[in-house]
């Protein structure tokens, strides 16, 4: 009789993980990132293949259909919910009879292809800022930190109305035709304008703290080049932090993007975006419900599964975290 | 410490100046006539001209931004030797040639407007915001917790623009609890005045209370685990006295700093609050401002409530020093 003295290999082999295999797990087995996951991409979806719809439906968002209207009570659409029939699935929009549905599909287009690039453009300038600021300290740190204190100062909503019919002034004597062609960049240069400082505050944070770590002294010792330290060394450290912010902030721009238009100052008629829907709907709220439920409730759970899906990202990018 | 607030004073003060000198800049210095802007479509040569003179275009720009801060701080006087000459007193803020009227009495009138809206909403939601989040801490875990958790999550994804709307067709349309938004000035109709005020404040109130009640519950539970308030319980103390007097206090200084801001950035205008319910606040000005680009107006209240801005900051910093003993070492 012989004693087994090898011990039981276990079931499966332990395996390193990456803290990038781990975040991803922690997100797998959460509910919330889940669920929320689901509902950003269906409204990103839905705005991604809004000129399907159109084809589907053979309308057109900016088709005026006026048999819809009940012209002796003011032109209000006819039938239950605003309008709501087979043909027109989320009712028509009073006075004019275009078609909700539609304009709602192609309005989150709108709403997020805006929100999404000034998100890029605000992480691009703050994390440049903040890898400067951070790593190099001194003057240039101090000229930057001023500079966010600068920029923070301005109200910032107030100076976006201000200044849009100057900018957009100014690009159209550049030679840009007059109306979308020119507001939407002003629009995405104001937001990330008043953006980038919270980025760039907390990726300057990180570096600090980073700049004089082992392994930044290791790669210095050897010869490395200041970029080489910030752009290769420092900043693959700083993914998840940046993450974070990014998809934090990606909720923020999008109502800020609505406000400006509800303004005003934003996306120009006849295109569809779901701050201009906001805005059109005031004069109706109370006789057509519907049509301010429909853009104001989809905003509302839009930005809702973003700042969970936020909310859960960090918690599965937190090392410290343990659920 | 006496030398730390003569620098955050002299850095807010040099802040401000380039904030001005930027809002003036822009509009000034960019390819856009600010005469035309000024003069809007209904625009004559005559009109232009005048424009064109009092606003002194044919200055440098540095010269008419000179003139633009001597007249904050000494008043000046517009079409000097003409009939329609208007003397503006310090602080002078320019002249309007849309409304003909001058700025700083513009920005006095909606002023009463944006305070009361400001002051009311902010008593309100830091009253409910403080409160929902010390029940959600000490009950934690219960369905109590859970329910204003759900109500702070939902009220920090919803919009002005939005919520406005729906308890405007709620409180004021349907169950006709409240009065129609707007304002008259409390010493001439207190009840009134509440009346039309209550619906801009519930709707802010509910907003932003939300970020406060998140606050509040993540930094008394954060305090809860600290060794201090196990020791204050070894003590003996009551449940009561450690959880205002020690779990409270140590939780309250970001909640502070978060309230100052809000605050003042809602002093320089409700712009959107004001928008949505139509109130003639400072807001409201600018907004119209913006529409009829009426460049010395938008000048005047954009810096206003940079103004307020800045000064929120500093408040907020001096009593961070009384609340934190660490910042006062540092």
């Amino acid at each position: 009789m012989s004693i087994d003295i090898s011990v039981a290999a276990p079931a499966t082999s332990v395996e390193g993980r990456s803290p990038a295999q781990l975040a991803w797990s922690r997100i797998k087995s959460d509910r919330t990132a889940w669920v929320s996951g689901v509902v950003v991409l269906f409204f990103v979806l839905l705005g991604a293949i809004s000129p399907i719809f159109q084809r589907i439906m053979h309308l057109s968002p900016d088709q005026f259909s006026p048999e819809t209207l009940d012209e002796n009570m003011g032109a209000m659409p006819i039938g239950p919910f605003g309008g709501m029939s087979t043909a027109h699935w989320l009712g028509v929009e009073p006075r004019t009879g275009r078609d909700v549905f539609l304009r709602f599909v192609f309005g989150a287009r709108t709403s997020l292809s805006i929100a999404l690039i000034a998100t890029i453009v605000a992480t691009i300038i703050g994390v440049l800022i903040g890898l400067l600021s951070g790593f190099f300290g001194g003057k240039i740190d101090q000229f930057f930190s001023r500079l966010m204190e600068i920029v923070l100062a301005f109200p910032s909503i107030l100076f976006a109305l201000a200044i849009t019919p100057v900018l957009e002034s100014v690009l159209q004597d550049a030679g840009l035709p007059i109306g979308n062609p020119t507001r939407i960049p002003v629009m995405i240069f104001v937001i990330a304008t008043f953006g980038w400082p919270y980025i760039a505050r907390i990726v300057r944070g990180q570096v600090i703290s980073m700049r004089e770590r082992e392994f930044v002294d290791a790669a210095r010792a050897l010869g490395a080049s200041r970029a080489h330290l910030v752009f290769k060394q420092i900043l693959p450290n700083l993914w998840a932090p940046i993450l974070v912010t990014v998809a934090l902030n990606i909720p923020t721009f999008i109502t800020t993007e609505a406000a400006l238009t509800f303004l005003g100052a934003g996306v120009i008629e006849p295109t569809s975006d779901w701050g201009a829907m906001l805005l059109a709907s005031v004069p109706f709220y109370s006789v057509d419900p519907m049509y301010t439920a429909i853009p104001g409730f989809a905003l509302f759970f839009l930005v809702l599964a973003f700042n969970l899906f936020g909310d859960s990202v960090r918690d599965a990018l937190d090392p410290k975290s343990s659920r | 410490m006496f030398r730390y607030l003569v620098r955050r004073i002299v850095g807010g003060v040099l802040v401000l100046g380039i904030v001005s000198a930027v809002v003036f800049g822009l509009f000034f210095v960019l390819p856009a006539d600010p005469a035309r802007l000024a003069c809007g479509k209904s625009c004559t040569p005559e009109l232009m001209a005048q424009i064109r003179h009092s606003l002194e275009i044919d200055q440098p720009v540095q010269v008419q931004y000179a003139r633009f801060i001597k007249g904050i701080f000494k008043g000046r006087t517009y079409l000097k030797g003409t009939e329609a000459e208007i003397q503006c007193a310090a602080p002078c803020l320019g002249y309007s040639f849309r409304t003909n009227e001058l700025v700083t009495d513009l920005l006095k009138d909606r002023a009463p407007a944006t305070l009361s809206i400001a002051f009311g909403a902010s008593i309100l939601w830091l009253l409910i915001g403080l409160a929902s989040g010390i029940i959600s801490a000490l009950k934690r875990g219960t369905w109590i917790d859970k329910a204003s958790q759900g109500v702070a999550l939902a009220g920090a994804s919803l919009q002005i623009y939005f919520v406005g709307l729906i308890l405007q067709f709620i409180l004021v349309d349907k169950l006709q609890w409240l009065h129609s938004p707007g304002y008259v000035s409390p010493f001439d109709d207190p009840k009134e005045w509440a009346m039309e005020m209550a619906l801009p404040w519930l709707t802010l109130a509910f907003l932003l209370s939300a970020i406060y009640a998140r606050l509040t519950r993540a930094g008394m539970l954060e305090v809860m685990s600290e060794d201090y308030i196990r020791t204050a319980r070894a003590k003996g103390l009551s449940s009561r006295r450690i959880n205002f007097k020690h779990v409270l206090r140590g939780a309250i200084t970001p909640i502070v700093t978060v309230f100052g801001l809000d605050l003042g950035s809602l002093l320089g205008g409700a712009v959107i609050t004001e928008y949505v319910f139509n109130i003639p606040g400072l807001g409201r000005l600018a907004t119209d401002a913006v529409s009829t680009v009426d460049l010395p107006v938008i000048i005047g209240t954009v810096l206003l409530a940079a103004v307020f801005i800045v000064v929120a900051n500093l408040i907020v910093d001096f009593v961070y020093m009384f609340l934190d003993p660490k910042v006062r070492l540092s």
